[in-house]
């Protein structure tokens, strides 16, 4: 008898998901944006992406192996992630070293000490883009100006959100259409509207997330600004140019659909999410319009980060047959 | 737009390829058979026979304990052997009477003919009582016994009956032949149903990967009105009672111990309603069932008439044997069939399908890290969270898991197919479902 | 320098009224409470491993503290001397109890037990258990997918990877239940504890006839009746096709252990038996 019988309980099929599949997916989701980035700033860009996402592997890797000298687990692509999405929330001009700190926050302090994937009570790369912000603020703040023509003498690095926090301009003079593709100073990852819905539609229609973070952040920071400018601005043309000056500009999209997704960080009932992204619109629209920093997504995500065990502890799906 | 339960769902895909094509075919009578006691939900029939006894197809060999059980006849003539400790399909020594076959010889009260007998002029109690004297139990799977279910408790009232030929297992094509090939006696089967309940409509669910199935009914009830074909959407878990009756109805039965009585729904199997049809209007009990065989290794998968006690490994042998190499046989589907350790089980009421498994299909992937996609919770039918429950279950934090509504869980299994970290997330659920219903078990009796 | 002072004295007062608001709320929200119970808490081992049937030491002292008879209170994790100490204390009279030793009872290794199938579900003898009898022929013997491990506070069992049973280090095992409560199939026992940890016991629980015991372990009881009918002291009984050998009883002669035609009485610590005279002699 050649045959070997194996037992286990049901279910004995098991659908296509896989960790690695959906990182992977996320991944794919980025590149679009990626390339605008290279487009419009330079290779510096990839040197950036690249040094960020080797550091955070090679990190995760030393740490698996030889502090928890557990198995390593770097080939499930959650670390690529990890150093792509903070790569994308740095300048293009940033010194190399600063990303290498940067990588070693996010996988040495926020993901690992907590027990490492699927633990973190933060999200990695937005907990080290915020503690670079804080220690290096020069560094992490003075934008590279847009290398492409045609684009070169828009805002002289510094970015919309933050002109417009120095009262430096006017919103009517923005160019709209150039924060869809790619024409205005930031961190490299958040610069093309555009690139970061594409990736949108493609983590939607591979299933990967759920429309209901994304909408609930961004319908919620339309409304603040909408309520905003009707009460605070005389002028009417800023009723609808305001609120789409916010959606665009900054973190706001890159934030919305790329972190505060993060599955380990965000709440799991599609209630719970809509709580959860309104929590996020609303402080960063807080930030943006009374804090200190011209952007406040990345302290948004990381406060309602906090509360998400509150969120999945009291927040229920409904259940079948409940009224 | 086909209709589909409200929430949660997988999509599997279903596989039916291999054996759908297969018209049913007689299953030789086997020489020897066990028939386990214990083969429907509730207390396990009591013997009726002893070794050495003689008898004849469709005799009363063990006879129901109480009202929650169902009478078992004898599937084929010959002599009592033993009655008896016997391993069952996962290894468990339950009881059973072995009968050695001689002949095949009829209890002569039974209709053996072909013709269709339509009318029924029974009352409802006497239609009822033929089918507990037949032994007729949920042929889908859960092995319900018919008559408790038709046994509207005082105050409620059925509303509609549902006849349950959604297959939604995958793999499994036995449901699907049948209402194929025994269309008619399923449709008088159904409007006896109706009749025991005392309904004037009845819906037929079928899921959309069976067009065929929904046309052949819906030409044989013809400008009938009575009963009415329903398309549904494909969708693991469309058969699962509840699932159904709130794809068909729009009404969700609440949480247990609530029941589909609540919400006015009576659900049978399209089996079962065709095994209804042969016991009241031709007297024949419960002795044989069409079984599906099937898997992508098998040589000659099949759809089996086969009389119960006939052992599994007959059956696989029938259709080319059992593949080489790694294999895992499933009694039922790949979703909610159990893997058996000894293929030498007797086929039960409740068996409707052998799958087969082989190389890659039978191992799981390796466990990792839960990475809190809450795939599992947007997958569960019933809006429970798996991740959580499961993790409850480890930990046995048993009042948590009460609290969490897990008296819920159907056990589809959505949850752990979904799952990207491959987690053994039903495993779980269902020891924790197990204990819990344990300990309120015993919370109950106390009071 | 201001700014200094200014700093120095607003910490000040800060500090002064939260302590002042921090003593008030501890006298009004004091819980009165016997010191005899801090008392007794520390004299227990503080394993908090819930083998009394309390939640951990702090219950089981209260309970040593408020009930006046406390024979029916015991740690086995401290044993009769710390019993004796915290009796001495509370002026009562002390609880006493044979030490005790958790027992595998099942002898059915890998080469023994043949295996049938392979289980790959999730790795927990519950689940295994719930789902079917398991690898082997015998539906009764030990799973080896360590539940019991896991409850194990003492690290004093282990799954042997060569013969896949679970194995008690028995100067480690404080007799405190927990591995008993986890088997689901109610293999462990818990049994006197002879010095040097010898011990006789039987290595099987099938109740199956013999016949199909002997099939699927050849090293299964048979229910055969010759260890009890050796037995001098009345120490075995065989019911439902199973020996058993009560360690209260059982003087460890090892008469039983010769007798068995399969093995399945296993003795640790002790020399088997030669011949008849020496037994004489050591009596």
């Amino acid at each position: 008898m050649a045959n070997r019988f194996f037992v286990s309980p049901a279910p004995h099929m098991h659908g296509s998901l896989s960790t690695t599949r959906l990182m992977g997916d996320v991944v794919i989701a980025l590149l679009p944006a990626l390339m605008v980035s290279v487009r419009v700033f330079g290779w510096s860009v990839l040197a950036v992406t690249a040094v960020s996402i080797a550091s955070c592997v090679l990190f995760e890797y030393l740490v698996q192996k030889y502090l928890v000298k557990g198995e390593v687990t770097v080939n499930n692509l959650s670390a690529v992630v990890t150093g792509l999405l903070l790569a994308m929330n740095l300048p293009a001009n940033i010194p190399l070293w600063i990303v290498v700190i940067g990588a070693l926050v996010a996988i040495g302090v926020a993901k690992m000490p907590f027990g490492g994937l699927g633990k973190n009570l933060f999200n990695p790369a937005l907990a080290a883009r915020v503690f670079l912000l804080i220690a290096y603020p020069v560094q992490m703040t003075s934008f590279p100006q847009p290398t492409l023509e045609g684009f070169t003498d828009a805002y002289s690095g510094a970015t919309p959100l933050g002109a417009a926090k120095a009262g430096m301009v006017d919103f009517a003079s923005f160019d709209i259409a150039g924060m869809f593709t790619g024409a205005m100073g930031g961190s490299f990852g958040e610069i093309s509207a555009l690139a970061l819905l594409l990736g949108f539609v493609y983590l939607l229609m591979r299933r990967v997330i759920s429309w209901h973070i994304p909408v609930a952040v961004l319908g919620t920071m339309a409304l603040f600004a909408t309520i905003f400018a009707g009460v605070r601005m005389e002028d009417s043309s800023m009723h609808l140019l305001f609120p789409l000056f916010h959606l665009l500009s900054g973190g706001a999209l890159l934030g919305a659909i790329f972190m505060a997704t993060d599955y380990v960080t965000s709440p799991m009932t599609t209630k719970g999410m809509i709580i959860y992204g309104v929590g996020i619109g609303a402080i960063t629209m807080c930030i943006r319009l009374w804090g200190a920093y011209p952007e406040g997504m990345s302290f948004a995500i990381l406060i309602m980060n906090s509360v998400v065990p509150l969120i999945n502890k009291y927040v229920k799906p409904k259940r079948f047959g409940a009224k | 737009m086909a209709k589909t339960f409200p929430i949660g769902g997988v999509h599997p895909s279903d596989n039916k390829q291999w054996s759908k094509g297969s018209a049913i075919e007689v299953m030789e009578l086997p020489d020897v058979v066990n028939i386990p006691l214990g083969q429907h939900i509730g207390a396990p029939a009591t013997a009726v026979v002893k070794k050495g006894d003689k008898v004849v197809v469709g005799q009363l060999i063990a006879e129901a304990t109480g009202f929650m059980s169902a009478n078992i006849h004898a599937p084929i003539s010959g002599t009592v052997t033993a009655v008896d400790l016997q391993p069952n399909g996962q290894g468990i020594r339950q009881m059973m009477i072995t009968i050695k076959r001689e002949d095949d010889i009829w209890d002569e009260a039974i209709d053996r003919t072909d013709t269709l007998v339509s009318e029924c002029t029974l009352e409802p109690k006497a239609i009822i009582e033929k089918i507990k004297q037949a032994g007729i139990v949920g042929m889908g799977g859960a092995t319900f016994p018919t008559h408790v279910k038709l046994s509207i408790p005082e105050g409620k009232k059925a509303e509609t009956l549902i006849i349950n030929g959604v297959e939604c297992e995958p793999y499994l094509t036995s449901d699907y032949r049948t209402m194929l090939e025994r269309g008619e006696q399923l449709i008088v089967g159904t409007r006896i149903l109706m009749r025991a309940i005392g309904v004037s409509s009845a819906v037929i669910g079928i899921e959309a990967n069976k067009p065929d199935a929904v046309k052949h009914l819906q030409s044989l009830l013809g400008s009938a009105t009575d009963i009415k074909v329903q398309m549904l959407k494909t969708q693991y878990p469309q058969g699962g009672e509840k699932q159904l009756i709130a794809a068909v109805t729009g009404r969700q039965v609440p949480a247990p111990p609530a029941l589909p009585i609540d919400v006015g729904a009576v659900v049978c199997n399209a089996s079962t309603a065709v095994a209804v049809y042969e016991a009241v209007q031709k007297n024949k009990p419960l002795i044989e069932r069409v079984v599906t065989v099937t898997g992508s290794a098998v040589t000659a998968p099949k759809n089996l008439l086969t009389r119960f006690g006939t052992p599994v490994e007959a059956l696989i042998a029938k259709c080319g044997g059992v593949p080489e190499g790694d294999v895992k046989v499933i009694n039922g589907g790949p979703m909610m069939g159990r893997a058996l350790s000894n293929i030498a089980m007797p086929v039960m009421k409740g068996c409707s399908g052998i799958t087969i498994m082989v190389g890659s299909e039978v191992m799981r992937g390796t466990e990792s890290p839960c990475i809190k996609c809450a795939k599992c919770v947007e997958a569960c039918p019933m809006g429970l969270e798996p991740y959580m429950l499961a993790k409850q279950a480890r930990k046995k934090a048993w009042d948590a898991m009460e609290a969490n509504d897990i008296t819920s869980c159907i056990e589809c299994g959505c949850c752990q197919f979904t799952c990207p970290a491959n987690i053994p997330l039903l495993d779980f659920v269902r020891l924790g479902k197990q204990t819990v219903m344990g300990i309120i078990r015993a919370r109950n009796m106390k009071k | 320098m201001n700014t200094l002072i200014f700093t120095i004295l607003t910490l000040c007062v800060i500090g002064l009224v939260s302590a002042v608001l921090l003593y008030i709320v501890a006298r009004v929200f004091k819980v009165e409470e016997d010191p005899r119970i801090d008392e007794t808490e520390k004299m227990l081992p503080g394993a908090n491993c819930g083998g009394c049937g309390f939640a951990g030491c702090r219950g089981l002292a209260t309970a040593l503290v408020e009930s006046d008879d406390i024979s029916a209170l015991y740690c086995s994790v401290g044993g009769d001397e710390c019993m004796g100490k915290i009796a001495d204390y509370l002026g009562k009279a002390a609880p006493k109890k044979e030490p005790q030793t958790a027992t595998v009872r099942c002898g059915g290794s890998c080469e023994k037990r043949p295996r049938t199938n392979t289980y790959i579900g999730a790795t927990s003898c519950a689940v295994a258990s719930s789902l079917y009898a398991g690898e082997t022929g015998c539906a009764y013997g030990c799973l080896g997918y360590g539940d019991c491990v896991e409850a194990c506070l003492f690290d004093a069992i282990k799954v042997n990877p060569v013969t896949g049973l679970a194995e008690v280090d028995a100067d480690k095992c404080t007799a405190c239940g927990a591995c008993v409560k986890a088997c689901p199939k109610g293999i462990i026992e818990l049994r006197k504890r002879w010095p040097k940890n010898r011990a006789i016991y039987v290595s099987c629980v099938s109740k199956d006839k013999g016949a199909v015991t002997m099939k699927a372990c050849k090293a299964g009881c048979i229910g055969c009746r010759k260890c009890e009918k050796v037995c001098e002291f009345g120490a075995i009984t065989v019911e439902n096709n199973l020996a058993f050998i009560d360690s209260t009883k059982c003087r460890l002669c090892r008469k039983c252990v010769g007798e068995c035609p399969t093995g399945a009485i296993t003795m640790i610590g002790l020399a088997p038996l030669v011949k008849k005279e020496e037994v004489k002699e050591e009596k």
